[in-house]
């Protein structure tokens, strides 16, 4: 039996604010516990929100990204439950009028580029943190998270399986940080994902029960859960049973998902418009602005690439995979002085597999663009053949200061001296006459020996190209 | 209208209320007088009416991006019930 | 000035006693605070004085005085209702769960006070959380109306009210969230205006029911509410429903005659229901205002009955939810014993909260939840905007409205406690100023049953305070009930 795995997502990515969404606190990560928690993120007796124009314009930036209509005129709501995390007793929330509705987000699958709708984007607070360890017995609640800015990004049920899943989740990580609306750090949680499972069998156009897997930060995690879910849910129904719709948990320790306990009362949100706070409304001035202001965005980028810089869409895509790589190899090209397709293969090629190798981001490479841009005009020039090269790049990763130092002090420079090859040629052809003889009856492949020769009395400096084009003419003539 | 004990149960309980049996009874006799009043609502046909949820009908007033606090922590937390390392303890939050 | 025409003078001729150092603020405070020692034993008015902090900031008002730095109100011991938060000092609600609670800060109201260099006298008692008529649901006991101590003083500013009327202090804060101001202003016999919403920042200002609340000032007249409002009014960034609006002063027309005012007598505050007594009182008032050269035209606001099951679902709907913060986790009271989260969170909240806000918290979480919403919830919103547009209509043939504050005198203590509904409808006249967000006051008007006070209430069109507090200023005037003590506190 074939079956379809069918797939939302809902996004919370963190807003780069500096201060709270309601209040004047701080949102930078990894404070001391409660340092940026205040009056207002506390929810003392008597204190009010007030909606920071950051957040806001952070959420139009997004709906102009993605093609989605920014309403003019949007509407806080009260999420109404108990948790110790959520001081208020309700979240602060958009529910009947979100400040973004619709568009879409394209993303790469094996059968091609597939378009995923977006239900809506809405703002909201984050919650704070319970800390579990260590308080004998109890557990420890740290508001500094409460009142971060969140973006709710919804998707409709348009992704088939964990691959779709992560390529979506991957697209979207990349257009936030581009958009520099969030700093996509899973790891402190910035951009997590929940994700709406459901199995149908292949055919059928309805969609099965769901179960929404929460809180899944990083694309491995949701790869995995998704997998393990969809595993679950077609093993349960296979053995004639059903699926309950529940939120679950998933488990990265034993690979599994789990219903959630705090969950399975059933929730009751009794949504209302928060009294405290007056509609939103934006304005066709304030959305033209945020317009013009908005950075190149990923698929523009890659189209640029490919017509500014000559390169194959392959190329143009792995480069735009996020902004700091594209700029890296701008940087890179600009202190080359142009050869952009082969910075492209440096960048995506010994830059990469050296950044993998140390499992850093490109932000940390211990190459420069600049440097590594040097180090190819060394190449273009014919000062250093691409082996070479590569040897230079090595040391400059050891922490080399620039490409022209480490060809000087190790003296790699290569000769691309005529004259000085012309006089090495002759010399080895002068010595070789028997080789001479086989070349000129026919045997191509004694061209390399002289070639080799050559290199060798060159102490493996001489410009190959050049060298080869010399040898060429002497056996010639 | 009459709301069940057991009704009123389910609300105490998403309000987060403990109430006896014996509460409970009292409180609906009590609602349900309340709630005698509330259904004269029901009479007027308001389908074409636009709901008011401000006094005001002005749009949201914004705040620039910028941090205005610093760490009062200790001040906050000098009355909170249980608090350790700067952070409020709770009974054990299972999850 | 003598001790008794101190404790009966206006905020005007305190400040100008002041001014001409007839008497010093230590003085002035230290005569009200023993005023509070010798009678709020019998009346509960206060819930918290702090004499050495009273006097400390009458000394530093009374320095500011000699610098030549006064401003009207410098100097004079004015008591916060204790729904506002004073920095370092109780702020209880009148609520078990926030008994022992001290706000690290000030309330906005509280901060523009103490800046034109009020002293803070102490904290009134009240209804617990502002719900109720009759400040009989507060913690610390019920207050009494200092007219007849068996008798309620109104709520849920009662404590304010009853203050005010006992000449324990000669100026309070309120906040009226459906009546709350108004209600204890008519039954001890002072006066009390609750503005246009969003004119008072809410700041600091423990909330009701958010989209209902508004502070306002009480005292002894229509000019001590203008000098006060000039105080207590203004933008406040912090409060997203605080309006932008140019400084007003609100005595600036005090002094206008009423000739031409058209006064609007809505047939339905006359109807069945009002009390005969009260009616007579409401009747020979609006008789003055003709004679002060007003018009008086009926007019009608069709939807009254409606107002009190409209605010019925809509202040507890939002009262259940300001109020679910008290969880025991970070501030005010936690249950001593509990064997799990939910256990703490429902016996602290079961513990910490009276029946009254218990049963609005419980209606509001009704009204909201799964399946009622429409029914209850979005039909009520509905209803507000029924019931403002009736104003809007009235407001259209008239400059003001009158008519009483509330179908009684003031009831016995005890007389509504079983009965929450009889309680509710002592504010028939008053929630559907609140839903339309309009201005409205009481002043007094004479006396009714058992020499029990009368309020007239004056409603007016939004931002129209000025207008209010000229009509209500023009008859005390020529009328003296406004200045009547009760005999017992007289002394």
């Amino acid at each position: 039996m074939n079956w379809e795995i069918v797939v939302g997502i809902e996004t919370h990515a963190q807003l780069s604010t500096r201060a709270k969404i309601f209040s004047g606190a701080a949102t930078a990560f990894g404070a001391a516990p409660n340092a940026q928690a205040c009056e207002v993120d506390i929810a003392l007796p008597g204190v009010l929100p007030v909606l920071n124009k950051g957040a806001v314009e952070r959420a139009i930036r997004f709906g102009l990204a993605v093609g989605a209509r920014v309403a003019p005129r949007s509407v806080f709501a009260r999420k109404n439950y108990f948790y110790p995390d959520l001081p208020k007793g309700y979240q602060i929330s958009q529910y009947e009028l979100p400040v973004v509705v619709g568009g879409s987000i394209m993303i790469s699958t094996p059968d091609g580029n597939k378009s995923i709708r977006l239900v809506r984007a809405h703002l909201e607070e984050d919650a704070g943190k319970s800390l579990h360890e260590d308080f004998h017995g109890s557990s420890g609640i740290d508001l500094n998270r409460a009142g971060t800015p969140l973006l709710e990004i919804v998707t409709e049920p348009d992704l088939r399986g964990a691959g779709e899943a992560v390529a979506y989740a991957k697209t979207l990580h990349s257009l936030v940080r581009y958009l520099e609306i969030c700093d996509g750090n899973m790891q402190e949680g910035s951009f997590r994902c929940d994700a709406n499972v459901s199995v149908r069998r292949l055919g059928s156009d309805k969609l099965g029960t769901r179960c929404e897997i929460k809180n899944l930060n990083s694309f491995r995690f949701l790869e995995k859960a998704i997998e393990f879910e969809a595993r679950r849910q077609i093993e349960t129904i296979e053995d004639g049973g059903t699926i309950k719709q529940e939120t679950r948990l998933y488990d990265a320790e034993r690979d599994e998902t789990r219903a959630m306990r705090s969950k399975e009362d059933a929730q009751d949100y009794r949504y209302f418009p928060d009294p405290d706070l007056l509609p939103l409304e934006i304005s066709e001035a304030w959305i033209a602005a945020v317009r013009a202001a908005m950075p190149e965005l990923p698929a523009q980028k890659k189209e640029r690439f490919i017509s500014q810089y000559a390169l194959p869409e392959y190329d143009a895509a792995l480069l735009t995979s996020n902004r700091e790589t594209a700029a890296y190899f701008e940087e890179c090209t600009a202190a080359a002085g142009g050869a952009a397709k082969l910075c492209a293969n440096w960048v995506n090629g010994e830059l990469s597999a050296a950044l993998n190798r140390e499992d850093r981001e490109i932000g940390q490479s211990k190459v420069s663009s600049k440097q590594l841009g040097e180090l190819i005009r060394r190449i273009v020039d014919g000062s250093v053949s691409s082996k070479t090269a590569k040897d230079v790049f090595d040391e400059l990763w050891a922490g080399a200061s620039s490409a022209d130092a480490v060809i000087d002090a190790k003296g790699l420079k290569q000769i691309s001296d005529s004259t000085a090859l012309e006089r090495i040629v002759a010399d080895i052809v002068a010595a070789n006459p028997d080789q001479v003889a086989q070349y000129r009856a026919g045997k191509d492949k004694v061209l390399g020996f002289f070639v080799g020769q050559a290199m060798k009395a060159s102490g493996g400096k001489a410009n190959p190209a050049q060298l080869n084009e010399i040898v060429k003419r002497k056996l010639n003539s | 209208m009459q709301l069940s004990i057991e009704e009123v149960k389910r609300i105490a309980r998403l309000a987060r209320l403990a109430v006896t049996d014996a509460e409970a009874d009292a409180m609906r006799a009590q609602l349900a007088s309340i709630f005698g009043l509330i259904e004269k609502m029901q009479a007027v046909d308001t389908s074409s009416i636009e709901p008011m949820a401000h006094a005001q009908e002005v749009a949201q007033r914004l705040r620039a991006d910028q941090v205005t606090e610093s760490d009062r922590h200790e001040l906050l937390q000098r009355g909170a019930p249980a608090v350790e390392a700067g952070l409020y303890l709770v009974p054990k939050v299972i999850e | 000035m003598s001790d008794s025409s101190l404790v009966r003078a206006s905020l005007a001729e305190l400040s100008a006693a002041l001014a001409a150092k007839r008497i010093s603020s230590v003085e002035l405070t230290q005569l009200f605070l023993g005023r509070i020692q010798r009678y709020d034993g019998q009346l509960n008015a206060f819930v918290s004085i702090d004499p050495e902090r009273s006097l400390a900031q009458a000394r530093e008002a009374d320095t500011r005085r000699a610098d030549g730095q006064a401003q009207p109100l410098t100097g004079i011991p004015i008591a916060h209702k204790d729904v506002f938060c004073t920095k370092d000092w109780l702020t209880t609600c009148g609520s078990n769960m926030l008994h022992n609670w001290v706000a690290p800060y000030d309330a906005h109201v509280v901060q523009r006070l103490h800046a034109t260099g009020a002293v803070l006298l102490g904290k009134t008692n009240m209804d617990e959380f502002a719900m109720g008529s009759s400040t009989e649901n507060s913690f610390f006991g019920a207050t009494k109306n200092p007219w007849d101590i068996n008798a309620v003083p109104g709520g849920s500013s009662g404590g304010s009210a009853a203050a005010i009327g006992a000449r324990l202090a000669p100026a309070a804060t309120g906040t009226d969230t459906g009546g709350s101001i108004r209600l204890p202003a008519s039954f001890c016999g002072c006066s009390g205006i609750k503005p246009t919403y969003g004119i008072v920042s809410r700041y600091g200002m423990v909330a009701y029911a958010s989209s209902l609340d508004q502070g306002g000032p009480m005292a002894g007249s229509a000019e001590d509410l203008a000098l006060l409002l000039n105080s207590m009014a203004g933008f406040d960034a912090r409060d997203s429903t605080s309006l932008e609006r140019p400084a007003e002063d609100y005595a600036r027309s005090l002094t206008q005659p009423l000739a031409g005012v058209r006064i609007g007598l809505p047939q339905e505050y006359f109807a069945a229901g009002l009390d005969a007594d009260v009616a007579k009182q409401v009747e020979a008032a609006i008789g003055e205002f003709r004679k002060l050269g007003a018009i008086t035209i009926d007019v009608k606001l069709p939807n009254t009955s409606l107002a009190i099951p409209v605010y019925y679902v809509l202040a507890p709907a939002e009262a259940s939810s300001n109020l679910s913060r008290y969880d025991g986790v970070r501030y005010g009271l936690r249950a001593s014993e509990y064997h799990d989260l939910n256990d703490m969170y429902e016996k602290t909240r079961a513990q910490g909260f009276g029946s009254e806000v218990k049963r609005r918290i419980l209606i509001g979480t009704y009204v909201l939840s799964h399946g009622y919403y429409d029914a209850y919830y979005l039909k009520a919103q509905k209803l507000r905007r029924v019931i403002a547009q009736d104003f809007a209509d009235a407001f259209e043939q008239c400059d003001l409205i009158m008519g009483p504050t509330s179908p009684s005198v003031a009831f016995d203590i005890g007389s509504k406690t079983s009965d929450p509904v009889q309680m509710y409808l002592s504010d028939i006249y008053n929630v559907s100023i609140n839903l339309a967000g309009l201005p409205g006051m009481s002043i007094p008007v004479g006396f009714g049953a058992r020499q029990r006070p009368v309020g007239l209430q004056i409603i007016g069109n939004y931002f129209s305070e000025a207008r209010m507090l000229n009509a209500a200023h023009q008859y005390q005037r020529v009328t003296d009930w406004h200045t009547r003590v009760p005999e017992w506190l007289s002394a």
